[in-house]
């Protein structure tokens, strides 16, 4: 093996990273001849810093780093690729006891329906308010992160301003169960495990899953610089192979039990491995008193439609970021977000196959409410919620 | 953006003070679990002339408690997942009251590399002159780099002394079984380390793991 087949990738410590760390520890990567150290990460910052100087080689990424990082937004201006999604959805929305009785009691509804939810959500907010109590607070992972978005999209569906009604603060992974247990938080959004951690301590139950919000979001995906990608063409499809040939092995059920147990070393991701066996099956204890809740779609590895990147999902997370006063809304920033999205580098590597089906039915993002994603006329789409005064962005319903 | 803190207003400037002076008012807030390292820092930030350093060691709320000391820098380490806590500071919104940038900027790939390198990164508020606060990070970059060749020294002497127990103990082992005085034990385990091209610590291991399984 040439030095030159040497490769660092920078990950997080989470599920969705599993397509990389199988196609390492079970020797994909060996077999196409590139000699990895999957280096784990303690931020999305230290991931993000380390891949734009040249640190990493690649890296597991949250979607919408890579468009901001590709846009220049929030930080420094580095163009990455991403010719593979290493995860669709996979976050929940999880809230105190407490606040989930005020829901409850804030609705006739059934809170498993997010609108009636997002509406129960703005009958608190209000409440608590005429009482002159301090605004709810809500966790989540990074500014540039769809644990953001799902948040903001769901609140404001029931008429919640995020950025006036109640306060959004990032919280490190690690760090949001005991926020949650200590009430310095009334509820988050983060991916497995620590939704199920929270549960399991009595100090959280599950309000929702990521994909009742939006049915089918980008969560996390392989990133390069550019400039890597037209340097090391060779490299870059060998790993890409690998990935595949991981996402695969990942999908068989008959391999949930050596997966997970992989996944689950102490040098890994390091947590329990029935919590990445549920985690991967879709199938999660979501109230301390042992309901469980079981969905085809909470969470997705590269299955036969999902690794291959979709520019639409670029676009998606680039209108979020105009929605949410991130990003100026412009034709050539949009152009930008969607060339971040590389299907051409995943077909050259894994050539044409049953990815072809990755146009998703619909919208392809599926949301609870609003109207269709047209990723091409992202201004029209986004109006809907504009008409409003721009400081209490809320969706239009007439 | 310094809110009762007349003296720290970078904008403001005693006319006859040299720049120096209006910079060592800065306040500087270190974010390290690390309470040595930290030390180390602080120290190296009062020699430089900058009196006001506050570390911040719990991580609990941490956007509230460094707005309750209200700094213009802002260091923290790699190792800690707060980092992300902080990138939430780089627009205003309810939480944020002063927005915050980069240190570094693109032009400076030199300083990104040297500042990951060493493990820190740095935050400014929004407005603040880079080049006013390059000595703070030079001197972080500088104290980081010695807390880690500080750690690697003590890792060593650790190693060392563990190395010399285990010598120590084969000796002990050789003495008894061949009937050897200390300094012909000791001999004994170095011609062999020399013969087969190993430290005499391997060599010393092994005869403790042969005499254990021997028992």
């Amino acid at each position: 093996m040439s030095g030159n087949d040497r490769m660092r990738i920078g990950y997080i410590p989470l599920v969705d990273a599993a397509a990389l760390v199988v196609a390492v520890d079970k020797g994909f990567t060996a077999d196409e001849g590139l000699d990895v150290d999957l280096v784990r990460e303690v931020s999305w910052s230290n991931v993000r810093d380390k891949l734009n100087i040249g640190l990493f080689d690649a890296a597991h990424l949250l979607s919408p780093v890579a468009v901001a990082s590709s846009l220049g937004i929030g930080h420094v201006r580095v163009p990455l690729v991403a010719p593979f999604n290493l995860g669709f959805n996979g976050n929940a929305i999880t809230v105190t006891p407490d606040l989930m009785e005020a829901l409850c009691g804030a609705t006739d509804g059934d809170l498993a329906d997010p609108m009636v939810s997002a509406r129960a959500l703005a009958g608190v907010v209000a409440a608590r308010k005429a009482r002159g109590l301090e605004p709810l607070t809500f966790g989540m992972t990074f500014p540039f992160s769809n644990h953001n978005y799902q948040l903001r999209f769901w609140m404001a569906a029931g008429g919640v301003d995020p950025d006036e009604d109640v306060r959004l603060v990032v919280l490190p992974p690690p760090y949001m169960v005991e926020s949650l247990a200590n009430r310095h938080v009334d509820g988050f959004c983060v991916g497995a495990p620590w939704n199920s951690v929270a549960v399991d301590l009595g100090v959280g139950r599950i309000l929702h899953f990521g994909c009742d919000i939006l049915a089918r979001t980008s969560e996390k995906v392989l990133a390069t610089r550019g400039t890597w990608s037209q340097e090391n063409p060779d490299r870059l499809q060998r790993l890409l192979r690998a990935l595949r040939r991981a996402a695969d092995f990942i999908e068989n059920p008959a391999n949930r039990g050596e997966v997970a147990a992989l996944l689950a070393m102490a040098n890994r991701i390091a947590v329990p491995q029935e919590i990445v066996r549920g985690t991967l099956e879709g199938n999660l204890k979501i109230a301390a008193d042992g309901t469980r809740r079981a969905a085809a779609h909470y969470f997705e590895i590269g299955n036969e439609r999902g690794a291959r990147p979709a520019p639409l999902q670029a676009a998606w997370i680039y209108a979020q970021m105009v929605r949410w006063g991130q990003a100026p809304l412009s034709p050539e920033l949009l152009m930008a977000a969607r060339s971040v999205y590389r299907p051409d580098l995943y077909d050259a590597a894994i050539g044409d196959s049953a990815c072809r089906l990755g146009e998703a039915s619909g919208d392809g993002i599926g949301a609870f409410a609003g109207p269709s994603f047209n990723p091409v006329d992202i201004s029209h789409y986004l109006s809907a919620w504009m008409q409003v005064p721009r400081s209490r962005p809320r969706l239009v319903t007439d | 953006m310094t809110k009762g803190r007349p003296g720290s207003d970078p904008r403001v400037r005693c006319a006859n003070a040299p720049n120096n002076l209006t910079d060592q008012n800065l306040k500087i807030v270190i974010i390290d679990e690390s309470a040595v390292r930290a030390a180390i820092l602080e120290e190296g930030l009062r020699e430089a002339g900058f009196t006001q350093v506050v570390r911040i060691a719990e991580m609990t709320n941490l956007l509230a408690r460094v707005y309750a000391i209200d700094p213009d820098v802002i260091l923290i380490d790699l190792e800690n997942p707060s980092r992300d806590v902080l990138e939430q500071m780089f627009q205003v919104s309810r939480v944020v009251k002063r927005p915050v940038a980069m240190f570094v900027d693109q032009s400076d790939t030199a300083s990104i590399q040297a500042s990951v390198d060493a493990g820190v990164s740095a935050y400014i508020v929004d407005g603040l002159k880079k080049e006013r606060i390059k000595p703070i990070l030079d001197t972080c970059i500088s104290r980081f780099n010695a807390f880690a060749r500080l750690q690697g020294e003590v890792d060593r002497a650790r190693n060392a002394l563990e190395e010399r127990k285990v010598i120590d103990r084969a000796k002990g082992v050789l003495m008894k079984a061949k009937n050897l005085t200390e300094e012909e034990s000791y001999a004994r385990m170095r011609r062999a380390a020399m013969n087969e091209n190993k430290k005499i610590v391997e060599i010393a291991q092994s005869i403790l793991t042969a005499a254990e399984m021997l028992k």
